[in-house]
């Protein structure tokens, strides 16, 4: 069975003005809507504060649980549904230090509305301002330390250019990938994190095969030009690319639809890290080949 | 040309019957993290700084002891939290080369200067005692929250010090958060103090608190609304006696109301000191505090002699029980607090666990229904090779110790998606040579030579992500990663190595002359 034609001709080096404007319009809008929402969404991982999940026996009223959180004083909090109409997710801003369960006290403080019996804690998730700082900082330092092993790799693999070609193709996906966490108004938390390591371990894998069939034609390359070149190995590396989208995508939405609630967001990153990374890598990381190879 | 069967087909099935012995049966080989079988965990910060101030009150002490011993009046000494120094002011000027001579006993200070008026000196507390204590107080505090855990009885604790002064905890399977909490975060400083009976303790409420001595409150809880009242106390602030010459805690049940309270035993300096104390001051009251809050204020009836005292005070037996470990176990060297708390309750975990499963089946079965149809006859070798990569993925899951977690599930099913690459790699190229009009056994070399190179590339750079992930992560992220880099290996072995050897398997069967991918 086929999908693709063996040997296809599409002209994808002559899609470069269309996809720099699909490129370019996707990441200002990202850029455009985290801006726009004062910055990045951080979980409690980052932000700290403390998230508690409960499931109630017959679905509760939203405000009758408001209330009752006002009589601990919690401070800011929000409160939504999780999954089901059962299952509750409150987020409040402050974290405890004191030794005590937060869990408990919320349980309590809903004990004149509900039946306590029919309240139990699922999950209670604490990070203190401290560790919350301490995690972005590793957060963001692990990004760096990922991006700076690859480099090395490739440019040992192959040549500095694809090294930079690749590198400007996974930032190019980490910032789509960013920005429709922001519009779909999804938080940072360190799964997310995870989640856009591998995106970033996947993009580069997708480019470094058509790296690999451009490298090899251009050892045989005759009369062509540089652009033939690269557009005769992204055709023929074409279908390979889309079968391992497929497959990656067939789990990832398996993920996404049957993993639950909590892993919801992690699946959700990477279902369009898998899209724009496959995308990435057939129209973003082999122009800027082109675009090097036409300066020297 | 397939004489290497001989040793490759041994050598596959070794690796594969060691990943089977190694995790069957899964659910003993295979552990769990916190967030799939439940559990707490927490971070703890140890507030060094406040083992530093104790110990610098503790020196003042000394310090003043041994001055007054020399037979010269000391004003006072006072400890300097910030500088980590004591001032040591005298009566007379003439006295300080005594108070000199006494310090020169205390290598760990160092002399600043003299007071402008001549009457005291300053001195610095050495910054290598100063960690020693630092470094004192997290060991012993780990020690202590060690034996309050194994107490209490959790299975498979997991307690370490982390980074310089930070305590991780966790504890699997626990359900009642608050009292591991209770229990693993009380500082547990049991202090028995005189009451001060001279002075009014409605004065020293509205603000007049008379020199050497303190309000601490007891807090009162009622246990049907939860409402927490507190009770004034005027404390002399001199502790007589304090827990460390504990020897025995334990919950007895008093024979009048069956009411819990703790049994206390001390040693014979303890004991010693009680019976002084009780002896000097029958009919007065003497408090029992614990980290600063009033237990009870019993009046002394009669000298105690034997070393024996209880606390009581409207306790469950839960409660009691609990005081007891903690105060058997010891107080900590520094009070602690929680940085970080997450807790996952059982129910959530088996939860996620089902869901974790259901995806792996629905995302396995699409994948390889969809593999087998595209590359048919090819396609069951791959799929074929993707459960030997599951199998080997849980054997060294096993083997490695790592424990599964949701991401890491997720790992899992990620795996199953990419480790199919290595295979499309290899058949898009064998179909390749096929068109080009190379003959099967010629395609499938060419194919698997050819292919491999871009396999290991492009698989190097998720490696390398995954292994900082492993770095920076902490529980379910390594987890994640672990699993990642793993699948990634195993993904390699099978599809180069084990599909490989599937193909040639088949070829030294029979000639094909055509090829079903």
């Amino acid at each position: 069975m086929k999908i693709i034609n063996s040997d296809t001709h599409f002209d994808f080096m002559g899609k470069i003005k269309m996809a720099m404007i699909i490129s370019g319009l996707m990441i200002l809008i990202g850029l455009g809507s985290i801006v726009f929402s004062g910055g990045l969404k951080y979980g409690i991982d980052f932000a700290g504060g403390t998230l508690i999940q409960l499931q109630f026996k017959t679905p509760p009223d939203i405000e009758v649980i408001r209330d009752g959180l006002k009589t601990i004083a919690l401070g800011e909090s929000t409160i939504q549904e999780f999954g089901s109409k059962k299952d509750i997710l409150i987020r409040v801003q402050r974290s405890e230090e004191k030794l005590e369960s937060v869990g408990s006290k919320v349980r309590n403080s809903l004990s004149k509305s509900f039946n306590k019996e029919d309240i139990s804690i699922e999950r209670v998730e604490m990070v203190g301002p401290k560790v919350g700082r301490d995690l972005r900082e590793k957060a963001l330092l692990s990004i760096l330390y990922a991006i700076i092993g690859i480099v090395i790799y490739i440019s040992w693999r192959f040549e500095l250019q694809y090294a930079i070609a690749a590198i400007i193709a996974l930032v190019h996906d980490v910032l789509v990938t960013m920005g429709a966490f922001s519009i779909f108004d999804k938080e940072f938390t360190l799964v997310i994190v995870a989640a856009f390591l591998t995106i970033i371990g996947y993009s580069l894998n997708d480019t470094i095969v058509v790296f690999d069939r451009i490298r090899e034609n251009l050892r045989r390359k005759g009369k062509s030009t540089l652009t033939q070149i690269i557009n005769a190995s992204i055709n023929q590396t074409l279908s390979r690319t889309l079968l391992t989208s497929g497959t990656t995508l067939l789990v990832v939405v398996a993920l996404f639809f049957f993993g639950g609630e909590i892993i919801h967001d992690f699946s959700f990153a990477l279902l369009i890290g898998v899209l724009v990374g496959t995308y990435s890598s057939i129209f973003i990381a082999s122009v800027f080949l082109v675009y090097w190879d036409s300066r020297r | 040309m397939y004489r290497d069967l001989k040793w490759k087909i041994p050598l596959i099935l070794a690796v594969v019957f060691g990943a089977v012995w190694l995790a069957y049966p899964l659910k003993e080989k295979i552990s769990l993290g916190l967030d799939l079988q439940g559990g707490m965990h927490l971070l703890l910060e140890v507030k060094v700084e406040k083992a530093v101030e104790a110990s610098l009150e503790r020196l003042a002490d000394d310090i003043k002891r041994g001055i007054t011993d020399e037979d010269v009046e000391v004003d006072r000494i006072k400890a300097i939290y910030e500088d980590r120094q004591v001032n040591v002011r005298m009566v007379d000027k003439l006295d300080l080369p005594s108070v000199k001579k006494v310090l020169e006993g205390y290598p760990v200070f160092s002399f600043v200067s003299e007071d402008e008026d001549g009457l005291g000196m300053v001195y610095q507390l050495s910054s290598d005692q100063i960690q020693q204590i630092e470094q004192n107080a997290v060991s012993q505090g780990l020690e202590t929250i060690r034996n309050r855990v194994d107490q209490f009885g959790v299975s498979e604790p997991t307690i370490q010090v982390q980074g310089e002064k930070r305590i991780l905890v966790q504890l699997p399977g626990v359900k009642d958060t608050e009292r591991a909490i209770n229990l693993i975060g009380k500082t547990a400083r049991l202090e028995f103090k005189l009451l001060d009976e001279e002075n009014s303790l409605q004065q020293a409420l509205s603000g007049n608190v008379p020199e050497g001595s303190e309000i601490l409150y007891q807090r009162i809880e009622n246990k049907e609304t939860g409402e927490v009242t507190k009770e004034p106390f005027l404390l002399k602030k001199r502790t007589v006696l304090t827990g460390e010459t504990l020897t025995g805690a334990e919950i007895r049940f008093d024979t009048d109301f069956n009411e819990p309270y703790v049994a206390l035993n001390f040693n014979s300096v303890g004991a010693m000191i009680f019976q002084q104390v009780t002896r000097e001051n029958i009919k007065k009251r003497l408090a029992i505090v614990l980290d600063s809050n009033v237990y009870s204020a019993p009046v002394i009836q009669d000298e105690i002699p034997g070393g024996r005292a209880q606390i009581t005070g409207r306790f469950t037996s839960a409660e009691a029980r609990d005081l007891a470990i903690i105060l058997r176990a010891g107080a900590l060297p520094a009070p602690v607090v929680i940085l970080e708390n997450r807790t996952v309750g059982p129910s959530l975990g088996k939860d996620s666990i089902d869901k974790g499963i259901t995806s792996i089946i629905y995302g396995g079965l699409l994948v390889i229904v969809f593999i087998a149809i595209y590359y048919k006859l090819s396609g069951v070798i791959a799929v074929t090779a993707l459960f030997l990569n599951i199998v080997l993925l849980a054997g060294a899951l096993a083997y490695f110790g790592a424990a599964l977690t949701l991401p890491g599930i997720a790992g899992i099913i990620l795996t199953v998606g990419m480790a199919i690459d290595a295979n499309v790699l290899v058949f898009e190229r064998i179909r390749e040579e096929v068109r080009i009009g190379k003959t099967v056994r010629a395609a499938i070399d060419a194919g698997f030579s050819k292919a491999f190179r871009t396999i290991v590339d492009a698989n190097i750079t998720t490696f390398i992500a995954a292994v900082v992930l492993f770095q920076f992560g902490t529980g379910p992220i390594k987890g994640f990663a672990i699993t990642l880099c793993i699948g990634i290996a195993a993904s390699m072995f099978t599809a180069v190595f084990v599909s490989r050897a599937i193909f040639d398997g088949t070829m030294s069967q029979r000639k094909l002359d055509k090829l079903s991918i």
